[in-house]
C-alpha cells in the first residue's frame, strides 16, 4: 500500500510539470507587458528594460520555463508576484484557508444532503418523495452558481437579513456560500447515489441476503449501500477538487478573499508567477484528493485492495 | 441434456424478425413516448426558432439603444421582463443573448466532441504508445480545473464570444477524449470489428463505419447534456467579465449587470436566470430521455 | 408424521409493469412431505424460479404479485404472515433458498464468514454469543468441505464451485426444514456439477431436509428426486413420483417432448427431436390447453377447453388425451 502511494506521488511530478508548461504557455500569449504593469505607463524606457532584465523576460520562452522549474526543484522558489513584488506564496497561503473552509463546508453539506436522500430516493423509488427529490435535484444541477448565489442573497440577506451577503466577518458569512456550493454538488451526489443504489438493490446478493432473513435496513445499508458507494465516493472526491478550483464564482459573488478570486485577479493582471503557483497548488490538492479516493476504494472493496498489495 | 439451446436460437431468430424498423426510428419513437423529453424538445425548438427569427420578430435596435425615460421598469405587457439600467428591453436582450449562448454551447460541444472524440477513438483503436501519450496529455489538462483553464485561455485571447468557444473547447476536449476512448474500448474487441479487419477494411473505415456507430449512445447523451454545462460555464465566465463584452447581450453578463440592483429590481436577475435554468434543464432532460430511448434496458 | 410440510394450493402469480401483465404462474398446486425431494422441471421461463420466490415471498416488490392461492407451510399460511414474521422466523431459519449463479449471489464486499454469520445472527432464538456464532460458521464451512480458516476471505478469492458451497453453507446454517435449490449447478463446470450435487443430496439426507430442486436437467431429477413436477407456461402439466414420470408409459405430450430432446446413447438417431415452436408469452392466457399450439396430438377440444387432470394413483396428467378416455 505504501509503495502504491509513493508510486502515485512520483507519477504526479510529470503531470504537475505538464500543468506548469500549459499554464506558462497560455500566460505567455496573454497580451500586456509585466514590466509596464509593475512600473506603470509613465516609467522610462531604461527602467522598463531594467525591470524586464530583472524578471528575466528578455530570455527565450523555453529558457525561462526551465529556469522556473530549476528554481522550484532546487530552492522551492515559485517566484515573486508581479503585482505585489512579494513571494507568491505569501499571498496564496493567506487565502488558502478561506477557500479550503468554503470547499470543505460545501462538500460536507453536499454529502450530508446527497447521500441519505439518494439512498431514500432509490429505496422508495416512484414514491412522491422520490419524485420530488428527483425533480428538484435535476433543477438544481441546471442552475448557474452565480444565479443561485444571488437568489440566496436576495432572500436571506436582503429580505430576511439572516446572513450577511459577503465578507468573512463571522461564521454566518459562510452559511450562504456553503449552501451555494453544496446544493448543486449535493444534487449530483444524490443523483449518483440514487442510480447506483437502484442498480445494487437489484443484484442477486441482495436477494440472497433477504432469503437469509436479514432485516430490511441491514440489507439496504450493509449489502446494497456498501456496493453502491464506489462511484459515489468518486463523485464526492472529484466534486471536492472541482469546488476547490471552481469556487471562483462563489468567492466573487460573496466577495470572499479566497484562492479563486486571487487567480482571477492575477489572470487579469498577467501575474504569471501567481497564476502558476496557484494552479499548481490546486492541481496538487486535486491529485491528493483523488489518491485518497482510490485508497478509500481499497477500504470499501476488497477486490480493489487485492490489486494494490 | 439441456433443453434450452434449440429454443434459444429460435427465439433469437424470432426477435430479429420482429425488429424490422431502423434503430434510429425505433429510438425516436421511444423518445416521443417520454413526456419530459417531448416538453424539453418543444421548449428548445421554440428557443432556437426565437433565436433564428429574432430579427424578424424584434427590433434589433432595442438591445443597444439607451432610453433614460424607461430605465429600471418592472415587467409589464410592453416589456415582458422589464427594462434594465439603461432602459433596454430585457426580453429582447435575452432573445438576442440566446443566439450567443446557444451558439457557444452547441459549437463548443460539437468541436470538443469532434476533436476529443477522434483523439479518444484513435487512442482506443491503436492502443500502445499513442494511447499512453494521449492519456498522459489528458491527465495534465484534467489536473487543471476546467473553469480556471478556460479563464486563462480567455485572458490570453481577449474576452469575446469566439475566444470563449476556443477556451471552452480546450477545456472539454480531455473529458470527451476519455469518454469516447472508454466507449470505443468496449467495442474494439468485439467479433464484428475483428471480422471487418479480417476482410481487409482500412483502419479509418473501421473506425467510421463499425466502431463509432456502435459506441455512439453514450456520446450522444453526453453531448446533449454537455451543451447545458457549457452554457452554464460560459455564462459564469461572462459573469466574471471574462466573456462576451457589453453592450452585446449575453445571459451571464446580463445577470452580472443586475447585481447592483438586486434589491431594487430583483426581476432583472430572477427572470433571465429562470430562462437559463429552463434551457439547461431542457438539455439535461433531453439527454436523460435519449439515454433511456437509446438503451431501453437501462430504464428501471 | 403424515402431515404435509408444504402444501401449495391454486397459486397464481403475475408480473405487472406499466406496459404489460405477465401471468407467470397459473393455479399450480403440489404437496411435499418432510424429508422428501420434489423436482420441478421445465424450460426457461416456465415459472420455476417464480414458484420458489413466491414460497419465500421474495418476488420483486413492485412488479411481482401473488394474486391467488395459498402456501401452507407446517400448518401456517405463509401468505398471511407479516413481513417481519416472514423475515425472522421463516426465511433462512425454516426455509432457505440456493440461487442459480454463485458468482453474483454472494456480496463481493463482505467476507464469506460474515455472510454466513448473518444467517445465524438474525434469527437465533437462543441468542447465541458471538463465539458460538463463529463456532457455528466454522462448523457449516467444514460441513461443505471448506477449511474454516477461509471464512476471513472474500468471495472473489473463491472459485465458482467453492462459492456455491458457501451459498449452500449459508442456506443450511440454521438447519432449515425446507431447502429450495434453484438450478444450483447450472452455472458450474460439468465436473464440479456432479460434486456439488452429490454434496447437496448427502447433506439433505444427513439433516433430513425436505427439498425442492428446480432444474431443467432431467438427469438431476432422476438422481436425487422422489417426486417430479413438470412445469410448462406457469402450470404443472404432469406430476408424480419419480417412477411415474420415468417408468410409466402414459405421459403428457410435453413431457414426452422433454425426453425426446435428450440424447440417448443406446439408440441410433440422426438428430434429437426438439419441441417445435415457442412457449406462449403469457401476456394473455390461451382459452384451452396452454400447450395446444405446439402439441403433436392437438385436438379440437384442446384449443377451446382447459384440460382437467387425469389421476392414476400418485400420477397426475393434465391433458385431454387422457381425460377424454376417462369419460
Amino acid at each position: 500500500m505504501v509503495k502504491y502511494v509513493i508510486k502515485r506521488l512520483l507519477l504526479l511530478i510529470p503531470i504537475l510539470i505538464g500543468v506548469a508548461f500549459i499554464i506558462f504557455a497560455i500566460m505567455e500569449m496573454t497580451p500586456g507587458d509585466p514590466a509596464v504593469r509593475i512600473l506603470g505607463h509613465e516609467a522610462s524606457v531604461e527602467a522598463l528594460e531594467e525591470m524586464r532584465e530583472e524578471l528575466g523576460l528578455n530570455k527565450p520562452f523555453l529558457e525561462r520555463f526551465f529556469n522556473y522549474l530549476y528554481n522550484i526543484f532546487t530552492k522551492l522558489d515559485f517566484g515573486k508576484s508581479y503585482r505585489t513584488r512579494k513571494p507568491v506564496f505569501d499571498d496564496i497561503l493567506a487565502r488558502v484557508p478561506v477557500s479550503i473552509k468554503v470547499a470543505f463546508l460545501g462538500m460536507v453539506f453536499a454529502t450530508i444532503m446527497g447521500l441519505p436522500m439518494g439512498v431514500y430516493s432509490a429505496v422508495k423509488q416512484y414514491s412522491p418523495m422520490d419524485n420530488f427529490l428527483r425533480i428538484s435535484s435535476t433543477i438544481l444541477v441546471a442552475m448557474p452558481t452565480f444565479w443561485l448565489a444571488m437568489l440566496l442573497i436576495l432572500v436571506f440577506a436582503l429580505y430576511l437579513g439572516w446572513f450577511p451577503s459577503g465578507g468573512v466577518a463571522s461564521w454566518k458569512s459562510y452559511v450562504l456560500p456553503t449552501i451555494t456550493i453544496g446544493f448543486p454538488y449535493g444534487s449530483k451526489i444524490l443523483r449518483m447515489t440514487r442510480s447506483t443504489m437502484l442498480e445494487s438493490i437489484r443484484q442477486d446478493y441482495v436477494r440472497t441476503a433477504k432469503s437469509k432473513g436479514v432485516p430490511n435496513n441491514k440489507v439496504i445499508y450493509q449489502h446494497a449501500l456498501k456496493n453502491a458507494l464506489l462511484p459515489v465516493v468518486t463523485t464526492i472526491g472529484s466534486s471536492f477538487g472541482q469546488i476547490l478550483g471552481g469556487s471562483v464564482i462563489a468567492e466573487s459573488v460573496f466577495s470572499l478573499p479566497g484562492l479563486g478570486s486571487l487567480i482571477v485577479l492575477s489572470i487579469k493582471a498577467k501575474d504569471t508567477p501567481c497564476v502558476l503557483a496557484s494552479v499548481l497548488l490546486l492541481a496538487f490538492f486535486f491529485a491528493i484528493i483523488m489518491l485518497v479516493v482510490d485508497l478509500v476504494y481499497a477500504f470499501i472493496d476488497p477486490r480493489i485492495k487485492a490489486k494494490y498489495i | 441434456m439441456s433443453i434450452q439451446n434449440s429454443k434459444k436460437q429460435k427465439s433469437e431468430a424470432a426477435i430479429v424478425y420482429k425488429k424490422k424498423q431502423s434503430p434510429a426510428r425505433e429510438t425516436w419513437r421511444r423518445l416521443l413516448k417520454n413526456k419530459s423529453s417531448v416538453i424539453s424538445l418543444v421548449f428548445l425548438i421554440i428557443v432556437v426558432l426565437l433565436a433564428i427569427f429574432a430579427d424578424v420578430l424584434f427590433d434589433k435596435s432595442l438591445i443597444t439603444t439607451q432610453r433614460v425615460d424607461i430605465r429600471i421598469q418592472p415587467p409589464s405587457l410592453e416589456h415582458w421582463f422589464g427594462t434594465d439600467v439603461y432602459g433596454r428591453d430585457i426580453f429582447t436582450r435575452m432573445v438576442y443573448g440566446s443566439r450567443v449562448s446557444l451558439t457557444i454551447g452547441i459549437v463548443t460541444m460539437a468541436l470538443g466532441m469532434l476533436i476529443g472524440g477522434l483523439l479518444g477513438a484513435c487512442a482506443a483503436y491503436f492502443g500502445g504508445m499513442l494511447d499512453s501519450f494521449i492519456m498522459r496529455f489528458t491527465d495534465m489538462f484534467m489536473a487543471i480545473p476546467e473553469t480556471l483553464l478556460a479563464l486563462c485561455v480567455v485572458a490570453a485571447m481577449g474576452a469575446s464570444a469566439s475566444s470563449l468557444i476556443f477556451a471552452l473547447t480546450i477545456a472539454i476536449i480531455p473529458g470527451n477524449c476519455r469518454l469516447v476512448r472508454s466507449a470505443v474500448l468496449g467495442v474494439v474487441d468485439t467479433e464484428y470489428v475483428e471480422a471487418a479487419r479480417a476482410c481487409g477494411m482500412s483502419d479509418f473505415r473501421i473506425i467510421m463505419t463499425e466502431i463509432l456507430p456502435n459506441a455512439l449512445s453514450p456520446i450522444i447523451v453526453v453531448s446533449t447534456q454537455g451543451v447545458a454545462n457549457i452554457m452554464l460555464t460560459a455564462s459564469s465566465l461572462s459573469y466574471l467579465g471574462m466573456g462576451v463584452q457589453p453592450p452585446n447581450p449575453e445571459w451571464g453578463a446580463m445577470i452580472a449587470d443586475a447585481r447592483e440592483y438586486l434589491r431594487a429590481a430583483p426581476y432583472m436577475c430572477v427572470l433571465p436566470g429562470i430562462v437559463i435554468v429552463l434551457t439547461a434543464l431542457a438539455f439535461n432532460l433531453l439527454g436523460d430521455g435519449l439515454r433511456d430511448a437509446l438503451d431501453p434496458r437501462l430504464k428501471d | 408424521m403424515s402431515e404435509n410440510l408444504l402444501e401449495v394450493k391454486d397459486l397464481e402469480v403475475i408480473y405487472k409493469t406499466d406496459q404489460k401483465t405477465v401471468h407467470a404462474i397459473n393455479r399450480i398446486g403440489f404437496t411435499l412431505q418432510r424429508g422428501e425431494t420434489l423436482g420441478i422441471v421445465g424450460e426457461t421461463g416456465a415459472g420455476k424460479t417464480t414458484t420458489g420466490l413466491s414460497i419465500l415471498r421474495l418476488l420483486p416488490e413492485r412488479t411481482g404479485h401473488v394474486v391467488g392461492g395459498s402456501i401452507i407451510f407446517d400448518g401456517t399460511d405463509l401468505m398471511k404472515l407479516s413481513e417481519e414474521e416472514m423475515r425472522s422466523s421463516i426465511r433462512g431459519e425454516r426455509i432457505s433458498m440456493i440461487f442459480q449463479d454463485p458468482m453474483t449471489s454472494l456480496n463481493p464486499v463482505m467476507t464469506v464468514g460474515e455472510q454466513i454469520a448473518e444467517a445465524i445472527i438474525y434469527h437465533s432464538e437462543s441468542d447465541k454469543s458471538s463465539s458460538e456464532v463463529e463456532a457455528r460458521v466454522d462448523e457449516v464451512l467444514e460441513m461443505v468441505g471448506i477449511p474454516a480458516f477461509r471464512k476471513k476471505d472474500y468471495p472473489h478469492q473463491f472459485s465458482g464451485g467453492m462459492k456455491q458451497r458457501v451459498v449452500i453453507a449459508m442456506a443450511l446454517a440454521c438447519e432449515p426444514e425446507l431447502l429450495i435449490a434453484d438450478e444450483p449447478t447450472t452455472a458450474l463446470d460439468v465436473t464440479i456439477q456432479a460434486q456439488v450435487l452429490a454434496m447437496i443430496s448427502e447433506l439433505r439426507d444427513r439433516l433430513g431436509t425436505a427439498m425442492i430442486m428446480i432444474t431443467n436437467d432431467l438427469g438431476i431429477i432422476a438422481q436425487i428426486c422422489d417426486q417430479v413436477a413438470v412445469m410448462y407456461a406457469g402450470q404443472l402439466v404432469e406430476t408424480g413420483t419419480l417412477e411415474d414420470i420415468f417408468v410409466k408409459k402414459e405421459h403428457h405430450p410435453y413431457t414426452v417432448g422433454l425426453f425426446g430432446a435428450i440424447p440417448n446413447l443406446n439408440e441410433e438417431t440422426d438428430r434429437l427431436s426438439p419441441i417445435d415452436g415457442l412457449m406462449p408469452e403469457l401476456l394473455k392466457l390461451p382459452k384451452g390447453c396452454f400447450f395446444a399450439e405446439r402439441c403433436p396430438h392437438c385436438m379440437e377440444i384442446c384449443k377451446s377447453v382447459p384440460p382437467k387432470a387425469h389421476v392414476n394413483g400418485t400420477h397426475r396428467i393434465t391433458c385431454h388425451l387422457f381425460t377424454s378416455k376417462d369419460e
